[in-house]
């Protein structure tokens, strides 16, 4: 075995060529992750909301957008946005921007969908409650329902988090330099320890989604236990 | 934007075929794999359910690790990686079979079965503990009580979150690609690079996963119906 090729690039995976070039590896998948799951976070809120709405010419584009990409491989989504900004702009697109797009879109209709059934799961008095004291449809969103329902879906925002921070991988394609390109560029320079890179990445992986896995069960435990029955 | 769209030159000859072999490929690919991860994955359950701690810890190790790492990096593990670890014999008999393909199974089953045992567990855990110590009370051992009488009850259950693993399973047989699996997406970017009309080339693609997710949901749809019909409560 040839650990010593993952100790001598260890840095390399972590930040890239940081300082001395871009900023690579764990840092920029992570960037990509939180840069994704933000954008993510309001556009999913928006579309979640549209769908739940009574007016069709809201809730048809939001149905539509969630369905079409749930049944679109991200993959596709990342190639599309890839060669779409030609066309549409007239200009290329930096790769890891066009990757952010892709997973900003893609992640945001599996958080629509978090968002539905957490409005949804609340018990339907709270709206009416709300209304009855006055409250217009939206004043009764933002202030009573929303609060309540986000804060049931923090542990299904961090699941999904984990999943985006391994979704990252996938602007390898396109070249942008995140971890899993990171460890084929070394692979390919060393040729002789691909088992031991690809188990040293995959381990770096894992330690980050398994933290906020854990992380996101003892939230879920929290909160159920913040909540009684009814 | 001085751009042509040419949906014929992608639809039809040659790049139309290349499009329906991809497909072929997909499908071939996301059967097989599905199989043995079924297979996989239930194993990995049942060990995850015995009272066994080593086999428990295993299994537990097992879904965590597979279910924490992104597929594509354990695709090129096994695609690169995989050599130093397996047997010789294992090894002269993939090089001389498709390796591309075989490794793409590899990789899809092992990460798609740590999903479907955390369902399989789920599914079984929703059957009440009872049925186990009634049909074990009746002589039946561990494994006949799992096999003939918790297993088949939690299956049923089980199968719409199943066939929504299936088609993840689908739209993930796209990252083969990237070992030189000609599979749809495959088949898609080679039309991109050979003629440079990308953009039909992902919408055609793109529409045919679909396709394939609006049928899979709507039979998951239907399966629902048929089953709460079946057991009124």
């Amino acid at each position: 075995m040839h650990w010593e090729v993952v100790w001598n690039n260890l840095d390399y995976f972590l930040w890239g060529a940081y300082p001395d070039g871009p900023l690579g590896g764990l840092a920029m998948s992570i960037m990509l992750a939180l840069g994704g799951i933000f954008g993510a976070f309001w556009l999913g809120l928006g579309a979640g909301l549209m769908r739940l709405s009574h007016l069709r010419m809201l809730r048809y584009p939001a149905t539509v957008y969630i369905e079409v990409i749930r049944g679109t491989p991200l993959l596709m989504l990342i190639f599309w946005f890839y060669f779409l900004a030609p066309i549409a702009l007239g200009r290329t697109l930096p790769e890891a921007e066009s990757a952010l797009v892709a997973f900003i879109v893609f992640t945001g209709a599996y958080i629509a969908e978090i968002v539905r059934a957490g409005v949804l799961a609340l018990p339907r008095g709270q709206m009416e409650a709300a209304r009855s004291t006055g409250l217009s449809h939206v004043q009764a969103m933002t202030f009573v329902i929303l609060p309540q329902a986000l804060r049931n879906m923090i542990p299904s925002f961090v699941n999904q988090f984990v999943s985006l921070t391994k979704d990252t991988s996938l602007a390898y394609i396109i070249g942008v330099n995140e971890l899993t390109r990171a460890a084929t560029q070394v692979n390919n320079r060393t040729m002789n320890a691909p088992t031991e890179i690809f188990i040293a990445i995959a381990v770096l992986y894992f330690i980050i989604c398994y933290v906020l896995t854990s992380l996101s069960r003892r939230l879920e435990r929290r909160l159920a236990r913040g909540q009684g029955p009814g | 934007m001085n751009y042509e769209f040419n949906w014929e030159l992608v639809l039809t000859g040659e790049y139309g075929q290349w499009i329906v072999e991809g497909l072929i490929k997909t499908l071939q690919i996301s059967s097989v794999s599905i199989v043995f991860a079924m297979l996989l994955g239930t194993l990995v359950a049942v060990f995850r359910m015995t009272h066994f701690k080593p086999l428990q810890w295993i299994a537990l190790a097992f879904t965590e690790f597979f279910r924490n790492t992104p597929l594509l990096v354990q695709i090129f593990f096994w695609y690169f990686g995989s050599y130093s670890i397996l047997p010789n014999v294992v090894n002269e008999w993939l090089y001389d079979h498709n390796f591309e393909f075989a490794s793409g199974v590899i990789a899809l089953s092992v990460y798609t079965s740590a999903f479907i045992a955390e369902e399989i567990r789920s599914g079984v855990n929703s059957i009440p503990k009872t049925q186990l110590e009634a049909s074990r009370a009746c002589g039946l051992s561990f494994i006949q009580a799992m096999s003939y009488v918790i297993l088949p009850q939690a299956f049923r259950i089980i199968i719409p979150p199943l066939i929504s693993q299936f088609l993840n399973l689908i739209k993930n047989s796209s990252l083969v690609m990237t070992i030189g699996v000609m599979e749809l997406t495959y088949m898609a970017r080679q039309i991109e690079s050979y003629t440079f009309h990308g953009f039909e080339a992902f919408t055609v693609a793109t529409l045919i996963y679909i396709c394939i997710s609006l049928v899979v949901s709507f039979l998951i749809t239907q399966y629902n119906k048929y089953f709460m019909r079946q057991v009124q409560y």
